[in-house]
This record gives structure tokens, C-alpha cells and sequence, in this order.
């Protein structure tokens, strides 16, 4: 979520954007928020101390608990490098240097997680975003306020509820005896049911609709959020001008808009690869498993399921290397074109 | 906002929106109709959106006559309350201390508390974690490893710098310690947004599925209702397209594992559909953060 916060932080910085436009607090490394108590830099060190007696108190659980799951994990990566058994503590492992790397390598199945992966991550990518634009830039054209808060409302809930029911949804939906094969069957396109669940072709495409159901309500809001505070007199212009609806949207409302979408495509490039495992062990089953294998279930499946944690381990630094790549030369290329970006 | 003429632009975007929103509800009136409806006679196909059979015998199943799926909605409950009362006063206490600029470790905490949102070990030495930890089959599992997230502790503490000092001052001078104005004064100024924390939290726990799935699936005390449902979708998975092995359960009772498993959608839909509505506000200011100030 953090990337809308960025996203957010964006916008405001564009140098287009009216003060009317809703001001987003700024996130922690830049924080300029007003100070509490005195200023610091007048007492001692030590003296300051004694003071905050209570708030080095009720810190010092929450730094102990994320050094202990946040940090310890981290530290976790030197797995990769053992052959490491979980007998023994993580300074009495034997060192294995890059072998787990090059067995990862020479995995024919890592290559094909890594084209599920891609492949999935690229498309949900592709028609997220295409689906969150536009039903945002329709969205923000109902003139019939009942109707738009209504939609806006309704396109929220698959967001909240889980995939474990969002996948029950879609098999439920696309049964031989649901209401997709019912539609296709009774206007002819379909002479007869087709079992969508058991085509492996139809994999990456059926998680990818299935996202596009649960999310495109949520990630309008951003977009709706960036198109309120778009200037008016640009629209009233544009009237005057004799710019149709649709032009406008074309040539106002998209425009406007640039800078955050830059954005989140950055943050979400970024992710490309993180594209988690939820959908695809949920949605998925033995007769597709060829197309529903990401990296994540990989990683499962050898690195705890068949014991090989170190194995396991590689692949998540692996997956962590890729997307700092990505993210690094999609920012330098928004750099570049002189966009916004993130860092 | 002046009165315009209906275009056919505006007919067309009407249109739109309505599919938009029978798309969306579509599948929960059609799960919910197949859950009133009978198991036997579900199998025949054609339920849309009014049960032909109309029974209510699975959801007796679950709240009757099945113990194990009436103690997972228990533990489901269970996981969310002790979940989200225990983020709310970790998130909120954490964020009290950030928003606390004189505070001498100021900095050092907020820079590890940022970090974890760009770093994270990754499944295998999270999974290793637990284990070390003894969190296996345990129910601290669903507490402790989800207690804090970034995001929530930031969008506290952007709320508790909008908060006027004056009354933390004055508490000062009455010589209130910083935990007393933690829990006296700033506590009860901030229930606004304690209230959309409370919702993600919530949300969060209430949809948790993979924590069991992974730790706890050896413990049967502990299963939920997200875990259930996950388990009858594996299992009717692997038989999908077998319409045979399907009708073999039909005909053994009134019921079968696949009308259950759409009661078990609708319990589990439910409570967000009753939440979310008036959270709404506070969540999409929450989402464009920090409170929209003109």
C-alpha cells in the first residue's frame, strides 16, 4: 500500500497540480510535521534520556519484535550460502558458497516458474492498470452522483474479501454447469460446456480476469482521487473550445493524471516479480499445474515441502535481486523521459 | 451544479456502470442462492440468483451438526478480535512514540520501522523463524508475526501530528507522564482512525488463510474458516471437470461439500459486507493519506 502513499506524494509534487488539490502528508524519511516538546538540540544527550523514561519503554518491545521478525529473516539469507540443516545452529552449517545458485540455474522447472511468473505478473500488470484507468475515467464522468457513489461502493467489495473466496467465485462461475457456459452455450458461441478450469491455455488468463474482478474498483481510487483535484477551468475552457466528452478525458483528464500513473507503473514494474502465490495455488489444480507454477510455489514446494531450505532461501534473494533491477532501471528510465520519480 | 441535458454518452455510461455493478454482485447473489438451495437438486444446474430448494440445511451443517466447522468460525472470530485489539495497541503505541520528534531515539526507530517496507527474508527464513520461535501449532502464530505493519503505524502517526500540542502541553505541565498522555489524552483523540486501522486489521485476520495452511495445519483446534473453505476448493479441484465423483457425494445425504462450501462463502462474506460500507470514508482519505486538507 505503501506505493499509493508514494503515488499520492507524486502527484502533489507535480508542478501542475492546483492548491485545491487534496495535500498529502509527506511519508517518514522526509517527515516535516510540527515538533512535540522542546527542541532537541538544547538539552544533553543523557539528560534527554532520563526524561523519556516511558517512551524508551513503550519503544523498546516494538524495536525488539522488528529486529526479531523483520530483521532476523534478513539475516536468514546466509541459508543460501550453507547447506544448512536445521539440527544444528547457523554458525555450525557448512559453507557451500554459490552452489544453491548454480542448482537453481540448471532447473529446467525454475525457468518455467520464472515464464509463469513473468507472464502472469506482466499481464496483470498490463490489464490492471488499463482497467483501473479507465473505469476511473469513466467513473469520474457520471454526472448521476447516486449511480457513481453507488458503483464506486459496490466495485470496492471483491477487493476486501479474501482470494480463498474470490477463487471459489471464479471456479464456481466458470463450471461446466455455471453461468459463464450457460451465456456461451445459450447464444450459440459454444456448442457445448467447456471445462475452463481444465485448460492449462487458459490459465494465465483466468487469473488475470479474476484480478481485474477483485481490484479494479480499489485501484481507481487513486486515479479518481488524482482526476478531483484536476483544475475545472481547464474543463470549462476546453468547453468553450468545443472539446467533446471524450476529448476531454483524451486531452485534460489523462494528462493531468500522468505523473501518478508514472508512478505506480514504477512501484508496480518493481513487482513485477512479486507477484505472491494466492491466486495460483488457489485457482489452480493438477490438470494446469504446468501453468500455474510461480516462483513462490516453487519456493514452497522445494524449499519446505522437500526440506531444501537453502535451496529455498536462494531463490527468495534471487527473486529480491530481480526486483531491485527492475525498479532501479524503470526509475532511471522515468528519469530520463523527465517523469516523476519515485526515488 | 447546473442542470445538463442527457447525452447519449451519459445513456451509455449509465449502462456501463450498471453491468459494472451486476458483474460484481452477480457472483455473490448466485453463491448466496446456492447455499439456501438444496444440495441434490443444486447438481441439476440453473440456480441464478433464487434458490429453487430453498433449505437452509447447510448452513445447519455448519452451525450444527458439524463441530469442526462451527469451532473454525469460532477460532476465526477468535483470531480477529485478539488480532486486531493487539495491532491497534501495538500500532498505536508505536506510532505515539514516532510522532514524539523530541524522543532521542526518534530517528533510529522510524528509519527500522521504514526499512521493513522495502526488505523482507522472504518465505524460507520466515518459515525457519517460526519454527525457532516454537510458534508451530500455536496460536500466538496468528498474533504475533502480523502485530505491526508500516503502513498502519504511518497513517496513526500523520493523524497524531494534525493533533492540536496545546493538550499535551498543558499535560505536561501537570506533570502527566508520557504514557499517561499516551493513553489519556492522545488515545481518545485519535478513535478515527483507530477505527479504519481496526478495519484493515481486521480484514487482514479475518481473510488469513495461508498462516494455517502453513503453521498450524497439523492443529485442528486451531483451523478456520478461510482454511476450511480453502480445503474443500483443493479437494473439489483436483476431481474439477469429474462430474462422476461429484454425484457420488450428492447421493450419499441432503447435503454435500460443495453447497457447504458456498455456505461457508456467504458466513465468511458477510461480516465484511456489513463493515466496509460505513468504513469508507475513512478509508479512501486513509488511502490518498493523511486527511484531505484543501
Amino acid at each position: 500500500m505503501s506505493r499509493i502513499n508514494q503515488a499520492a506524494e507524486a502527484q502533489q509534487n507535480s508542478s501542475e497540480s492546483p492548491s485545491s488539490m487534496p495535500t498529502v502528508k509527506p511519508s517518514f524519511p522526509s517527515h516535516k510535521g510540527k515538533k512535540r516538546g522542546p527542541s532537541p538540540e538544547k538539552k544533553g544527550f543523557f539528560k534527554r534520556l532520563s526524561k523519556q523514561k516511558a517512551l524508551l519503554l513503550m519503544s523498546l518491545p516494538f524495536v525488539i519484535w522488528l529486529i526479531v521478525f523483520k530483521y532476523i529473516p534478513v539475516a536468514g539469507w546466509i541459508m543460501a550460502f550453507q547447506d544448512y540443516k536445521p539440527q544444528f545452529g547457523i554458525f555450525e552449517q557448512e559453507w557451500a558458497g554459490l552452489k544453491h545458485f548454480r542448482d537453481l540455474f540448471n532447473e529446467p522447472m525454475f525457468y518455467r516458474a520464472l515464464e509463469n511468473t513473468l507472464g502472469m505478473g506482466i499481464l496483470g500488470l498490463v490489464f490492471g492498470t488499463l482497467s483501473a484507468i479507465a473505469f476511473a475515467l469513466l467513473l469520474n464522468e457520471v454526472r448521476f452522483l447516486t449511480l457513481k457513489k453507488w458503483t464506486q461502493t459496490i466495485s470496492y467489495l471483491p477487493h476486501f474479501v479474501s482470494w480463498v473466496i474470490v477463487a471459489n467465485i471464479v471456479i464456481t462461475m466458470l463450471s461446466p454447469e455455471g453461468i459463464m457456459n450457460n451465456l456461451l452455450v445459450g447464444t450459440g458461441i459454444l456448442d457445448r460446456p467447456i471445462n475452463f478450469m481444465a485448460k492449462p491455455d487458459m490459465f494465465w488468463g483466468i487469473v488475470t480476469a479474476a484480478d481485474v474482478w477483485k481490484e479494479t474498483g480499489w485501484n481507481a481510487i487513486i486515479y479518481l482521487a488524482a482526476m478531483a483535484g484536476v483544475d475545472p477551468q481547464l474543463y470549462e475552457a476546453a468547453k468553450v473550445d468545443g472539446a467533446s466528452r471524450w476529448r476531454q478525458m483524451w486531452h485534460i483528464t489523462l494528462p493531468s493524471i500522468r505523473p501518478v500513473i508514472i508512478v505506480l507503473l514504477i512501484l508496480n514494474i518493481g513487482n513485477l516479480i512479486n507477484i505472491g502465490f494466492e491466486k495460483q495455488m488457489l485457482l489452480g489444480n493438477n490438470i494446469v499445474a504446468e501453468k500455474a507454477l510461480v516462483i513462490d510455489l516453487y519456493a514452497l514446494d522445494y524449499g519446505i515441502g522437500m526440506f531444501r531450505y537453502s535451496f529455498g532461501t536462494a531463490i527468495g534473494i534471487f527473486k529480491s535481486v530481480i526486483s531491485v533491477i527492475l525498479i532501479l532501471i524503470c526509475n532511471g528510465f522515468a528519469k530520463r523521459i523527465g517523469e516523476g520519480r519515485v526515488f | 451544479m447546473k442542470k445538463r441535458k442527457w447525452t447519449t454518452f451519459d445513456i451509455v455510461l449509465t449502462v456501463f456502470m450498471l453491468f459494472i455493478i451486476v458483474i460484481t454482485l452477480y457472483p455473490f447473489l448466485n453463491i448466496l442462492a446456492i447455499s439456501l438451495n438444496n444440495a441434490v437438486d443444486t447438481a441439476r444446474g440453473g440456480i441464478h440468483i433464487w434458490p429453487r430448494e430453498f433449505t437452509f440445511a447447510n448452513y445447519q451443517e455448519i452451525f450444527g451438526s458439524n463441530d469442526r466447522l462451527f469451532k473454525a468460525f469460532l477460532m476465526s472470530i477468535l483470531r480477529t478480535v485478539i488480532g486486531t485489539i493487539a495491532g491497534i495497541v501495538a500500532s498505536t503505541m508505536l506510532a505515539y512514540v514516532l510522532s514524539r520528534r523530541d524522543f532521542v531515539f526518534n530517528g533510529f526507530v522510524g528509519f527500522l520501522l521504514v526499512l521493513t517496507m522495502f526488505v523482507s527474508g522472504g518465505l524460507i527464513p520466515e518459515y525457519m523463524l517460526i519454527r525457532q520461535l516454537g510458534l508451530i501449532n500455536d496460536f500466538g502464530v496468528y498474533i504475533w508475526p502480523m502485530l505491526i505493519s508500516a503502513f498502519n503505524v504511518i497513517i496513526i502517526r500523520s493523524f497524531m501530528d494534525n493533533l492540536p500540542a496545546a493538550l499535551e502541553e498543558s499535560a505536561k505541565m501537570d506533570g502527566a507522564n508520557d504514557f499517561t498522555i499516551f493513553s489519556r489524552i492522545i488515545i481518545p483523540l485519535c478513535l478515527p482512525v483507530i477505527a479504519t486501522i481496526a478495519l484493515f486489521l481486521a480484514v487482514m485476520q479475518w481473510n488469513s488463510w495461508f498462516d494455517t495452511y502453513l503453521y498450524a495445519r497439523n492443529n485442528e483446534a486451531l483451523t478456520t474458516l478461510q482454511f476450511e473453505l480453502m480445503k474443500i476448493l483443493d479437494n473439489a479441484n483436483v476431481s474439477s471437470g469429474d462430474i462422476t465423483s461429484q454425484n457420488a457425494a450428492v447421493i450419499a445425504g441432503q447435503t454435500n461439500p460443495q453447497s457447504i462450501k458456498m455456505a461457508i462463502t456467504i458466513i465468511a462474506t458477510v461480516p465484511i459486507l456489513l463493515v466496509y460500507p460505513f468504513l469508507q470514508k475513512y478509508f479512501v482519505t486513509g488511502l490518498t493519506l493523511g486527511a484531505v486538507k484543501s
